[in-house]
This record gives C-alpha cells, structure tokens and sequence, in this order.
C-alpha cells in the first residue's frame, strides 16, 4: 500500500517536472502558430474562436481562470484585445504574464505595421495607435513573427532550447516553400480591386497585391447603414471591383447587399485558422484563404 | 527594408514624444463619463419604499438632469502597483471621491491587493460603475440595502485558485463608513465583507458566474428622518447594533458562435438578506425612547438583457423587497411599526442603442409598486457618452 502510494508521488512530481509550457494564446493563428514551434512540449489554450469579433471579446471567468496558471500569452498586441486582455490579466495575480514582463508576448511587435493613424480622434472610429491590428492575413508575417516567439519559448522554457531551435528551423524551412507556392496560385490576384467590409486585410492587400477601392464600414468597428451602403454602390459605379471581402465572424448582411446590387462575387475568409472548415491549421488557413478568393474570380 | 523603416518610425516616436517633453510622455489614461438623464414621475422620488424608512433612498431625478459627470484617471504608478481614481463632477457643483485606490500588479500567487476607496466585491453589479449599468437605475435591492453601491475606505485581499474552474475568494476590511454601518471614530475595523465567485465557459456560447458574499458591520446611532409610527406621525429614530448581509448572485450569458457583437443574451439575479440586531432610540427628537429591535429584509431581482441585433438592446427587470416582521422591544411596541404587510415591487423595461462603444441611449419605462398605495409609472431618457481612454470592462 505504502509503496502504491509513493509510486503515485513519484509519477505526479514526475509529470510536474516534466510539465508542458503553458500557453494562453489569445487568438487562433498564434495557438497554431505556438503549436508548431512548440509542439507537444506546450499545453495550449486558445482564448478566442475564429467566428467572434477580436474586437468585442468579454473578460470572462474562464479566461482570468485560464491566464493565472500560464506561463506565456501569446496576443497580437497593437490594442487588438484592449477590450479584455488587461482585466483578464489584472484579475489573474499572474505576475510573469502581465504586459512588458518575461511571459508576454506580441506578434506586433515583430512586424512592420499598416495603417499606423497620423491623427487619433475617436471621430474616425474605432482605430487602433499602433496601426491596423489584423497582421495575420499575411502569410509573410509569420516568419519574423515565429523567430520572435521562437526566442521567448527559449527564454521561458531553456532546457528544451534545442528542440525550440529545431522547430523553428523545420518550420521556416517548409513555410518559405509554402509561401513560394502561394505566391504562385495567388497570381491572378495581383492588382484586383476589392471592396472589404472590415479593415481587416490590408496586410493580405499588402501581399497579395489586391486593390482596396472601398470600405463597407463608414468608419471602423461601425455597422454599415443602408443609406451609407448606397453611397458604396455608386464609388463601385466608378471604380468597379471584383469581389467584396469579409471575414467569418462578420454578418454577411452588408456584403450580400453590395455583391447582389454591384453585382460582384461576395467571399467569406477564414480570418484565421477555424474560421471555415478547411482551415484547420496555418498551412490550410492560407490554402483555403487563396483558393477562396481564385474561386470569387471565376 | 521594412525592418529599418520600423526603427526609423520608432526612433522619430521617441524623438517627438522627447520633444513633446518627458512628462507627457508618462501621462496616465485619462477618461470621462458624460451622462444625463429625462426623468418623468408620477409621485414624489423623495418617497421610500413602504417598510424601508429606515433604509436609504438614493430616489430619482424629475426633469432634465445631466446626472454625474465622471473622470477617470489610471495608470502603472511602478512595476508593482497600479493607481485608479475616480471623481464624480456633482451637476450642483463640488467633486466627491468616488474611487481612489491603490493595487498590486507583481504579487503572483493568485493574488491581488487592492486598497484606499472602492466599490466592494460583493454582489455581481456592486462593483459596476454607472455607466456600466443595462437600466437607468439600480435595482431597489442595492437602492435600499446599499444605497445603490457599497463603497468602502480599506483593504481588499483576492486569491484566485490554479485551476481550470475559475474560483476567487476576497475579503475586504474597511470602515464602514456607509450605510449599513456608520462613521464612527474607532481604530480597526468597521466593516468586513467575504466573497467568493465561481464561474466557468459551457462551450463557446455559454459563460456564468456564480457569487456568495458576506457582510458585516455595526452601526451607532445611525439616525434616519421621517419614519412613520403607529401613532401616525413620522419621526427621527437611532438605531445601534450589528448588521449581517448574507449575498448570492448569479449571471450567465449566452452569445451565437460566442460573438457579441452581434447578439447576446445576459440574464442575473441576485438576492440580499441582512438581520439588524441592537437597540432603536425611537422618536429622539420627542419620547426618545430606546429598547431591543431586530428585523430581517431581504430582496431580489432578475433580469434578461438581450441585444437582438448590433447596437441595439432590450432588458426587462422584475425587483421585489420584503421589509421582514421585526421583533420591537416592549417599550417601544406601541410606537415602531413591527409589519408593514406589504412587500415592494417594480418592473422594469429599457430599450438601448449604442452608435459606437463610446456612446449610449437608452429609454426605460418602470412600473413602479415600491410604495403602497402610491403606483409609480415611471419614465426616463438617458444618455451616456464615454471620452478618452476607454478601459476594459469586467465580466
């Protein structure tokens, strides 16, 4: 007996030692992106789904439940999550994951920022000051992103340095090939003109080459009016575009109007990985990402 | 390329925030509260609700009002703690200190220390400012046993439990300065409150928390005007003794696809009861005289929010207070009024619209059967503007 109890001791320290890095990643594309550089030595919780608005996030029990027992929080930054992550970090009484300190983390911060505001008045809506928080959308993104987070993970868990290293290489090796192969497919992209519902994709713009022309939203963050949508329709007049964009979480109310009356191809993007089913990780995210938009050229 | 632009744009950052001046660049979160309101009554707001005399009566506004403007100034004071103030601009001129307190931010563990002024934990919408609140009003629970909100001068102390169940326990120690308790001069404390919540997802579309609190404290001579005897007169009692709250509250929401956005469904409930136990000074003023009283209220509300498309809202609100039988010393039998038998009541509807995250109309519409004899139809137009930074809102 005494020795099934001391057996038991020994595999719970021993499970403690060998305990997974806990990582709370605030939106999906950096759980998958965690998941590939870490793979099973990281025990990964992801605070938000593909079909919510990354904006309009509540600061749930769940989540202040989740952040006190991580080790790292992977976000976006660029106030992406403003809405939530600093009550849900403030309520953890986890001193290793608040903002600045060792276990934060910003996919921001390691890329170059679009739309950076000259001017910050809420009169132009819902903007963000460090520049348009959607980086996801391009696929280029992610390898100064990954060699980023790839040294926190190092820095937070050293004694699996090699295997961190390791993975990183394998992952910016079979990224680079991957990137070549959609650059290729997304050809026909270049130089399309778009209509977006959202802000969301002057990065994927940025890459692929696509040509914004307008915006379903009067300002960001604010619903679209039917008369404001009318007004949309007569810029189109002049500068036709081919395809309306939007992300899953996004009503489709607004797009269908414009794609009927323009009329032009209405396409749902994923957004990021689970925002429809064939992106379930970062490779397919891109796969269906691209095929989605090829098909709204047809 | 991209890499130097970056530490080009952020070298001219740092040079324009250094030209700007090094203070500036330190400047905590700065925002303001904008609220007024239209109120339409049918009987007088200065009024109680039957059997709570003795009770607060935070009342209402007749007629355009602006309401309490607030300001709110945060910031990181240093790597370990964090300072947040809170002013209320009284539309009659004079500032009150709302909230101003002092908490931790590096203590790990679970741990959170907050002290100085603020709304105690308790409850579910104890610690909610005004500008938070889904009904123009408080519910006439929180209006009658904490005088709308419990604010208290002292220390809190949370833990929050490592595990996947979210569960915090808090105590607070504090003054007790308000009502139920009364300023006193005394060392130690006045009044303690013990919490704790418990709250979890069910998928992704599903969320709740679940809340108990306890609240002690003692009063002396806490006077309160106009109440009314059996002899038919209204007079000013005292009442010394202990106060005990025992609190339980629960929230659940429910969002399409977790996305609230676009469509959300928020019901809470919570329920108070509080046994007063000491001695009433009856009528202090004339007899004066002073004997044994103990009375038990209670009382509870439910409420449904639901926001049925983006920026639009309906809530309904049902309140109901039970002012208890109260057992009156001999002396004072023939004087204090033991069993109102009646029980107040209220029902509540509000419609919202919101153009932006910063800005709020709201109409309600309140059946008003707080006070026998006297039905209220109440009506009210609200609006609530928010300036400048804009802080996360709790759950």
């Amino acid at each position: 007996m005494h020795k099934m109890i001391l057996s038991l001791l020994l595999l719970a320290l021993s499970s403690l030692s060998h305990a997974a890095l806990n990582v709370f990643a605030c939106e999906p594309e950096w759980a998958a992106l965690t998941q590939e550089l870490a793979g099973d030595q990281a025990s990964i919780y992801t605070a938000t789904g593909a079909l919510q608005d990354p904006h309009r996030v509540e600061a749930r029990p769940s989540l202040i439940a989740k952040a006190r027992r991580a080790d790292l929080v992977v976000c976006t930054g660029a106030e992406l999550e403003m809405a939530w992550l600093p009550v849900v970090l403030r309520e953890s009484g986890n001193a290793n994951v608040q903002p600045g300190g060792e276990g934060y983390f910003e996919a921001a911060s390691a890329v170059h920022m679009l739309e950076v505001p000259t001017r910050l008045d809420r009169g132009d809506g819902d903007v963000h000051a460090q520049g348009n928080p959607h980086i996801q959308t391009d696929a280029r993104n992610f390898l100064p992103i990954a060699h980023a987070l790839a040294q926190k993970l190092m820095q937070r868990d050293p004694a699996n340095k090699a295997l961190y290293q390791q993975r990183l290489g394998a992952f910016e090796q079979r990224w680079r090939a991957a990137l070549a192969r959609w650059e290729k497919q997304a050809a026909p992209l270049k130089g399309v003109a778009v209509v977006v519902q959202h802000k969301g994709f002057p990065y994927l713009s940025d890459w692929l080459g696509l040509h914004e022309v307008a915006v379903l939203e009067p300002k960001p963050g604010m619903e679209p009016s039917a008369s404001w949508l009318a007004q949309v329709l007569d810029t189109l007049q002049q500068h036709p575009a081919k395809l309306v964009l939007r992300a899953a979480y996004q009503s489709e109310r607004p797009s269908a109007w414009i794609a009927q009356r323009a009329p032009i191809a209405a396409v749902e993007l994923p957004f990021t990985v689970g925002g429809s089913v064939a992106a379930n990780d970062l490779y397919s995210l891109f796969d269906d990402t691209i095929a989605r938009l090829l098909k709204g050229l047809q | 390329m991209f890499r130097i632009f970056g530490l080009c744009s952020a070298m001219l950052l740092c040079q324009s925030a250094y030209a700007a001046g090094n203070e500036s660049a330190f400047n905590p979160a700065f925002s303001l509260i904008l609220s007024g309101t239209y109120g339409s009554l049918q009987q007088d707001p200065a009024t109680p609700a039957t059997g709570f005399a003795m009770n607060p009566n935070p009342g209402h506004d007749q007629g355009f009002n602006i309401g309490e403007s607030e300001m709110g100034i945060s910031a990181n004071i240093d790597p370990q703690f964090r300072g947040v103030a809170t002013l209320a601009l009284d539309p009659a001129g004079g500032v009150s200190v709302e909230n101003a307190f002092v908490q931790t931010t590096s203590l790990g563990d679970g741990l959170n220390l907050k002290f100085g002024r603020f709304f105690s934990g308790l409850g579910y919408l104890n610690e909610q400012h005004a500008h938070a609140w889904d009904f123009t009003d408080q519910p006439l629970v929180y209006a009658a046993l904490w005088e709308n909100q419990l604010g208290e001068d002292g220390v809190q102390l949370k833990w929050l439990a490592p595990t996947d169940l979210f569960v915090e326990l808090g105590a607070e120690a504090g003054k007790g300065r308000g009502f139920p308790g009364s300023e006193r001069a005394k060392n130690g404390s006045g009044a303690g409150v013990v919490f704790v919540h418990v709250g979890d997802d069910i998928g992704i579309e599903q969320s709740w928390r679940a809340g108990l609190s306890l609240h002690r404290t003692r009063a002396v001579e806490r006077e309160s005007t106009d109440v009314p005897d059996l002899l038919g007169n209204t007079v000013t009692n005292q009442f010394t003794g202990d106060s005990r709250t025992a609190g339980l509250d629960l929230v659940w929401k429910y969002a399409p696809n977790g996305n609230i956005k676009e469509r959300y469904l928020k019901l809470q409930g919570e329920y108070f009861q509080r046994t007063e136990n000491g001695d009433l000074a009856y009528d202090t003023a004339g007899a004066n005289v002073t004997d044994s009283y103990t009375v038990t209220q209670s009382g509870w509300y439910v409420q449904g929010v639901y926001q049925f498309m983006p920026r639009w809202r309906t809530g309904l609100r049902y309140d109901s207070l039970d002012p208890g039988i109260a057992s009156v010393g001999a002396a004072n039998s023939g004087n204090i009024i033991a069993d109102y038998a009646f029980k107040p009541s209220r029902t509540t509807v509000m419609l919202d619209y919101s153009p932006s995250e910063f800005s709020r109309i709201r109409v309600q519409l309140a059946n008003d059967q707080s006070r026998q004899a006297l039905s209220d139809k109440q009506f009210f137009v609200q609006y609530i503007m928010s300036l400048g930074a804009h802080g996360a809102h709790s759950y």
